[in-house]
């Protein structure tokens, strides 16, 4: 039972990332009719906005410790962070916090990106096939990824977590369990506990503001919200840049959990359209359900039990069951008639 | 007419002469300037180029980045540049600072993305394009495997550099191929009677592996070790290489009543994975009434370094450590850290000690031809590169020399200062019988490319 619970707990932050990334791509999609492939690339952008943030906050200023000398025989290097200098101890404070801080530089910097990219690539294919929207989001993709290579270099960058979220929770004792029956890492429950909450916000959004209503009602019927004189193309470039701020804001949560590299986009790319694809093309409560699910199953398929009588079938369980649910329904699970079918 | 007019002077020489190339005993000054003709990218002019092979990308990039630092150094050192490192040393006295054969030393590099596949594609191109006469480095058993399998065919030397896996002097042994790191077996022999008086007789291990020849083999040989202590050892889990998030894998320990996790994870997959176990509170978990432990069989400073306060305490072995107090390893840590401002990995200097050595054997060979370098090579002892008295074994290729096991310090005085070695095994003690991982070297026939 304990083993079971945390599966699912895993299967819970996994399924965050999942529902996050997904719900940005189908935002697009429902929006703008654009399968964007640079999705994933924006998730990556995100983490490096964390990485760009932390490297700013930890400028160091270097001295020289004549006392100490190194194995070959230079003086040490003593490294002081600029802000520890500036601020004392809530420079250290503002370091520990670095990953949750940079939430605050990644909003502007992916609603711009999105933007522009909507507003300088994307518009022109609107009236394309998919396949060449697909090409051309693809070949975007590429370009980031090399740019930020050429920056940040081709290997991981860690990002710490904060002190005081470190460690792990002790969940069974919450629920009734014996005390250490259940653990599980603190941050992983902040992570699920955040996608939870931008999720909810993205939908509180969409249907209780006018603007959300506008959306929506674009999404149903462009041409007519059109006709009404409202401006929906400059909403949806909004859109656009909503879906990049909510990859981004998962791509920075999720640097603690993994050290961010330049081709980490490319990775959850392919995970997150089979999550849409299941969810249901265009289906907003599809994406995050789909993301979930998905999240769930490969998390129990890892279980020695599972392992034993299906060897290797953590590795292809999202794959098959994508394969299942489009053979049973395949519209996915909440598609709606008429999405890519012409 | 007699017959006598028949033999010309012309076809008595003829003849003569072709008798004895046929017979085979010519004298040795007709055959050796033919070795020019007869293997692969044998050098001409006034260079010679040897192919550094790394992970310059994918999940051992880091090692591949030190690598490249060392053979940087050992290009400079054999050419006479900087200190020398390790040449004043090295116990053969061959190298003088004037490159290998009185030729000058360049090296080209490739990046072999820590994928067999990319590896052998990027080690071909060196020897078809560049002219490479030797290929070095590599961070992953896959890729030496790969690799040494394609320079068997070509009949070029492939002196490995960092890989760990029995296979690579084992099964997959090659004639062209040698490595001076030290392997899974050594590993387990030397770091099994350290966690026996550490952690006790009566312990419940779980694995998570690599799920490759190196993670198979460390897997085996850690498992024969800790359970010749008297441990039980849970149904393995292999994990694939470059998985990033471990999660899914770490949960099923929390409960599976392990406790000790063994990780046989390298490179930035250890780094994940041993964070995420300490996220996921193992180091302070309790389970079976006993302190909940940790064990990376294979360990060295960049992951150390990566890994940060998680490492604190674990144990592992590795090939080598730049703390170590003999002459050379204190000589090749100061050129070392003079020229990168960082002391040398196990990866460097690995790669560092192979590039001497192939110089070394073409010295004492008087030849680059293969078929004599292979013969120098084999069966040679040495020392003063750092492990104390060492053997290339003629049967597998496999260097056999001290072993050391390291466990992450609990308070570093300096940033670098990660790992402590709290244990050396003797270079008897991590001796086995080559027979045990079975394999073929297959021939030395020198190939023409």
């Amino acid at each position: 039972m304990d083993a079971i619970l945390a599966q699912l707990l895993n299967g819970l932050d996994k399924g965050g990332a999942y529902a996050l990334i997904a719900l940005g791509l189908t935002l697009v999609f429902g929006t703008l009719g654009v399968v964007n492939f640079a999705h994933g690339a924006l998730f990556m952008l995100g983490a490096f906005c964390a990485v760009t943030f932390r490297y700013l906050i930890t400028l160091e200023t270097v001295t020289v410790d004549p006392t100490q000398t190194t194995a070959w025989g230079t003086a040490l290097e003593v490294r002081t962070p600029l802000a520890q200098t500036w601020f004392g101890d809530w420079g250290a404070v503002l370091i520990d916090w670095s990953v949750p801080l940079s939430i605050l530089l990644a909003i502007p910097v992916m609603l711009v990106i999105g933007i522009v990219m909507e507003r300088g690539l994307i518009k022109h294919f609107y009236k394309r096939p998919h396949a060449e929207q697909i090409l051309v989001t693809f070949g975007l993709a590429i370009v980031l990824q090399e740019i930020v290579k050429a920056i940040f270099g081709p290997n991981p960058i860690s990002q710490a977590m904060p002190t005081a979220l470190r460690g792990a929770a002790d969940v069974g004792a919450l629920i009734g369990l014996a005390p250490g029956a259940l653990t599980y890492p603190l941050w992983r429950l902040v992570y699920f506990l955040f996608s939870a909450g931008v999720i909810a916000a993205v939908f509180g959004f969409l249907r209780f503001t006018t603007f959300g209503m506008v959306v929506r009602a674009g999404m149903a019927d462009r041409e007519t919200v059109g006709l009404l004189g409202i401006n929906i193309d400059r909403r949806f470039t909004i859109m656009f840049g909503l879906a990049a701020v909510v990859a981004g804001l998962a791509g920075v949560m999720y640097t603690p959990l993994l050290p961010p590299n330049y081709h980490q986009g490319m990775d959850f790319l392919v995970l997150s359209f089979v999550v849409v694809v299941v969810g249901g093309m265009g289906s907003l409560p599809g994406a995050v359900a789909a993301g979930f699910l998905l999240g769930i199953l490969q998390s129990f398929a890892s279980m020695n039990q599972i392992k034993s009588i299906l060897p290797g079938i953590d590795q292809i369980i999202i794959y098959l069951t994508a394969v299942v649910i489009l053979l049973v329904r395949p519209r996915g699970l909440f598609g709606r008639r008429g999405m890519m079918e012409n | 007419m007699t017959n006598s007019g028949n033999f010309s002077r012309r076809g008595v020489l003829k003849g003569g002469l072709a008798g004895i190339l046929a017979t085979g005993v010519s004298p040795l000054i007709f055959t050796r300037g033919a070795y020019a003709q007869e293997f692969c990218n044998a050098p001409t002019g006034d260079t010679v180029t040897i192919g550094f092979n790394m992970p310059l990308t994918g999940a051992y990039a880091d090692e591949g980045a030190d690598e490249q630092r060392a053979y940087e150094l050992a290009v400079e050192h054999l050419n006479g540049g900087g200190d020398g490192g390790l040449i004043p040393f090295f116990s053969s006295k061959t190298l003088k600072g004037n490159g290998i054969l009185g030729k000058k030393v360049v090296g080209v590099t490739g990046d072999d993305q820590t994928k067999a596949d990319a590896a052998r594609d990027s080690a071909r191109r060196m020897i078809e394009r560049d002219g490479a006469v030797m290929i070095t480095g590599g961070s992953s058993s896959a890729v030496a495997i790969a690799v040494q399998g394609l320079c068997q065919e070509k009949g070029v030397i492939f002196m490995a550099a960092l890989t760990h896996s029995n296979d690579t002097t084992g099964k997959d042994k090659k004639r062209y191929g040698f490595r001076h790191f030290f392997n899974a077996y050594q590993s387990g022999i030397a770091l099994g009677p350290v966690l026996g008086d550490a952690y006790g007789k009566d312990r419940v291990a779980y694995h998570l592996t690599a799920d490759y020849t190196w993670g198979w083999t460390q897997e085996e040989s850690m498992k024969n070790a800790t359970e010749a202590l008297g441990w039980k050892t849970l149904a393995p889990v292999r994990t694939p290489v470059g998985a990033g998030d471990f999660s899914q894998y770490l949960t099923p320990v929390l409960n599976s009543g392990a406790d000790v996790l063994i990780l046989n994870h390298y490179g930035f997959d250890m780094v994940n994975s041993l964070t995420q176990a300490v996220q996921f509170g193992m180091k302070d978990k309790q389970a079976n009434g006993k302190q909940f432990e940790i064990v990376v069989p294979l360990v060295s400073d960049l992951m150390a370094k990566g890994a940060g306060d998680a490492m604190k305490g674990i144990y592992g072995t590795s090939n080598w450590d730049w703390q170590l107090p003999d002459d050379a390893s204190k000589a090749f840590t100061k050129s070392f850290g003079a020229k990168f401002g960082q002391p040398p990995s196990q990866a460097a200097h690995t790669s560092y000690v192979q590039a001497l050595l192939y110089a070394d054997a073409c010295e004492r060979a008087g030849t680059f031809y293969p078929p004599e370098v292979i013969k120098s090579l084999e069966g040679f002892e040495f020392d003063g590169m750092g492990n104390g008295p060492t053997s290339y074994r003629a049967t597998d290729h496999q260097c056999f020399k001290e072993v050391y096991v390291v466990k992450g310090k609990e308070a570093p005085a300096n940033p670098f200062d990660l790992l402590e070695v709290v244990a050396t095994a003797s270079k008897e003690s991590v001796t086995y019988d080559p027979a045990i991982f079975g394999g073929e070297l297959g021939p030395d026939t020198a190939v023409a490319c």
